[in-house]
């Protein structure tokens, strides 16, 4: 039914491209390599669709699809640089938005700015200031965003929190009042999978303690790591880390959403690819499963976004030029988004294209204060994210808060300097 | 004379070609990773700044690089040990018995047809970290079920011995391999050497521990040295098992931080360094067992 309703969705918008006529040039020929690592379901579906739109405006292109899976792009990065340091790079490739992320490629001169697509579309105005805060670097624009995704989401399971008359927990306090009945009803109080979903949980009790500005604060040195918040929100860490299934770090992050939908587990935190993974399990949002803000986190939203690039010395720059000026379409946006399960980066998105949870996302995209989430890649450089991730793996097997929180200020004191 | 001469140039214009290659792509790359790990390089940009040998002071102070050590070798001694006397015992076991020997032989030798990642995928099921309540799974289920569910264990999951479990694997997958290593060993012991120590009145344990073991100890130290270098470098299994290395680095060996550093952390000199480290500890293994086999040749 699902899989029914996406084909009719994409189907539709081909239709009301090719009715519209837009402003196609049908004579461009070449060819566009594409790196990139959507590979799983759904991530393959969106991708073909953005394929879809772009051929039906330049039919002579061929396009290669180099997709690396793995490491959550990490294999793709492997072999990415060694094409761009040995000066045969792609046409474009995936990236995501955000200084730790843009910087390494961009700051050596491997990719060209496209501030100037960025006048020509006039985007300035449709791309939201927040993110084109995220995607500015040295006063030039380097890259297409072609979603969002919102980090700070709690999802739950309806039936479990409805059997026990509980409430979804809005605050650090409730959550911990919520998971300790959880838990003497023999269930699972929180979902939690590998070392970087607990990192990404950690950056939400971060925000959540914190609250978005001193977030905020906390990648560009504004917000002392040494401070007694950043204390209390480890602490909090510490606590909520009683309250996980014992098989952390042993499950990837769709298994352990998996335990929410089994039934095993009563909450998850995880990006809202999550949306779509329980889409697949064939759960309807909002009736069996319900999301809101992580534990503190009301009215800021934990961004990403997947954005593609112009590399320096781009094989066919034409093609690579319209292919990026595409992606930023309202179309082709509205058209991979919905399949993604993320939001268009643009605020003029056609609602109706979208589910319930992406309507809700949306508004508070609108109005909620954004913030770059750590876990992928938009807060910090790379080397720093290593630093985070290394201290957070030794402290889920020592447990030892003082020794984290070193550890952090260490890696943010080097980070900073 | 001069015919000789002229079959020294051929053998030497016929060696010439793999003799440069392997000088430019095995040993001229070691040169460079060395040079490399000894620089400041991070980021994409090659930067080739000499820092001597900072890298390796940092690593050497990190808690997760100490832990990678302690992995390493927790897993290098249970899983050579563990291998040696299983495939011993499997190849006398065979051996002695006459009837089935082929089947077996294929039974105990098909896990190392398969390759690491396969192995790695049935053993993250079999491995569930999961030890008691409703969503017990693989081994920890299996020792539930006949009774001895005190036994359960979070097997790649604790923080010290987790690289045991690890071994469990890579052994259920080579302890074939070295069975068959012994069993060609064994097989090609003379037989009159063990008609003449029974004559002699020798028991069959005295024959294996008198005259079988010390002729095959060249077939251990082949063994030794083929699973010590797999054990040092191993990656595929691990990262099959458990993609991030455990709970805690509870099971990440130096060649997984090596991948991590280097391409997520962008830090080109520290993982040079890391490669160093590794070629330095797989060379202290091997360079003792050629050096071993070249006087042996000579001898003979």
């Amino acid at each position: 039914m699902r899989k029914l309703m996406v084909w009719l969705m994409v189907a539709g918008l081909l239709l009301s491209g090719s009715a519209i006529g837009w402003a196609a040039d049908e004579d461009l020929t070449g060819t566009l390599e594409i790196v990139h690592w959507w590979t799983a379901g759904g991530e393959r579906e969106a991708m073909d669709a953005l394929y879809d739109v772009f051929r039906d405006r330049y039919p002579l292109v061929s396009l290669i699809d180099a997709s690396i899976s793995g490491g959550a792009g990490i294999a793709a990065r492997a072999v990415l640089i060694s094409r761009i340091v040995g000066g045969r790079p792609p046409g474009t490739f995936q990236v995501h938005a955000g200084a730790g992320t843009i910087d390494p490629y961009a700051e050596p001169g491997f990719l060209e700015p496209i501030t100037f697509i960025y006048e020509e579309e006039g985007w300035v105005d449709v791309f939201p200031e927040p993110l084109l805060d995220m995607l500015r670097f040295d006063g030039e624009y380097w890259n297409v965003p072609v979603n969002i995704h919102r980090s700070n989401v709690l999802w739950y399971n309806s039936a479990i929190f409805e059997e026990h008359g509980l409430e979804p927990p809005a605050t650090m306090d409730d959550f911990f009042d919520v998971a300790e009945e959880l838990e003497a009803a023999g269930i699972i109080p929180l979902a939690l999978g590998e070392t970087w979903t607990v990192v990404h949980l950690l950056e939400t009790v971060l925000l959540g303690t914190l609250g978005p500005e001193a977030y905020d604060g906390l990648w560009d040195g504004t917000t002392d790591w040494g401070s007694n918040e950043v204390r209390d929100a480890l602490v909090y860490f510490d606590r909520m880390l009683d309250y996980v299934n014992p098989d952390f770090s042993a499950l990837s992050w769709d298994e352990a959403s998996g335990l929410v939908v089994d039934g095993d587990a009563a909450m998850n935190i995880m990006g809202d690819w999550a949306h779509g993974y329980f889409m697949a399990q064939g759960w309807t949002p909002g009736v069996e499963y319900g999301w809101q803000p992580t534990p503190g986190t009301a009215g800021a939203f934990q961004a990403l976004s997947d954005t593609f690039v112009l590399p320096q010395d781009a094989p066919d720059r034409d093609v690579v030029v319209a292919w990026l000026r595409t992606v930023g379409t309202r179309e082709a946006q509205d058209a991979f988004n919905p399949i993604k399960g993320s939001i268009s980066a643009r605020v003029d998105a056609d609602r109706d294209a979208y589910d319930v949870y992406q309507e809700s996302a949306m508004d508070d995209f609108a109005q909620d204060a954004i913030v770059p989430s750590l876990q992928h890649g938009a807060a910090a450089s790379p080397e720093w994210m290593d630093d985070f991730i290394s201290a957070v793996g030794s402290f889920v097997a020592h447990r030892d808060v003082d020794t984290l929180h070193n550890d952090l200020v260490a890696s943010a004191e080097e980070a900073l300097d | 004379m001069g015919r000789k001469r002229k079959d020294r140039l051929g053998a030497l214009a016929l060696l010439l070609p793999s003799a440069a290659a392997i000088g430019v792509f095995v040993y001229g790359f070691v040169g460079w990773t060395v040079r490399v790990s000894m620089s400041d390089w991070r980021g994409i940009m090659p930067d080739y700044t000499f820092i001597g040998f900072q890298n390796f002071m940092t690593l050497f102070q990190q808690d997760r690089f100490q832990t990678n050590m302690w992995n390493t070798l927790v897993f290098t001694v249970a899983f050579i040990i563990v291998c040696l006397l299983l495939g011993l015992l499997l190849a006398v076991l065979l051996d002695r018995s006459m009837r089935g020997e082929w089947l077996f032989r294929t039974i105990f030798l098909f896990p190392m047809a398969i390759s690491f990642v396969v192995t790695g995928v049935v053993w993250r099921w079999l491995l569930n970290p999961v030890m008691e309540g409703t969503r017990l799974t693989g081994l920890n289920l299996l020792l539930h079920e006949i009774g001895l569910g005190a036994l359960a264990s979070p097997w790649h999951m604790h923080p010290t011995w987790g690289m045991l479990a690890i071994a469990l694997a890579a052994t259920w997958q080579l302890s074939g391999y070295v069975m068959a290593l012994y069993l060609a060993g064994i097989r090609g012991i003379p037989e009159q050497l063990r008609e003449s120590a029974r004559v002699d009145g020798a028991s069959e344990w005295q024959i294996y521990r008198r005259v079988v073991l010390p002729m095959l100890r060249p077939v251990t130290l082949g063994a030794v040295v083929i699973l010590g270098h797999i054990s040092l470098k191993i990656f595929d299994l691990i990262m099959a098992i458990s993609p991030e290395g455990g709970r805690g680095f509870s099971v990440e060996v130096p060649a997984m931080n090596m991948w991590f550093t280097t391409f997520r952390g962008l830090r080109f000199g520290r993982g040079a360094a890391i490669a160093v480290i590794l070629f330095v500890m797989v060379s202290l293994l091997v360079i003792p067992y050629l050096r071993y086999s070249l006087r042996r040749e000579v001898e003979r």
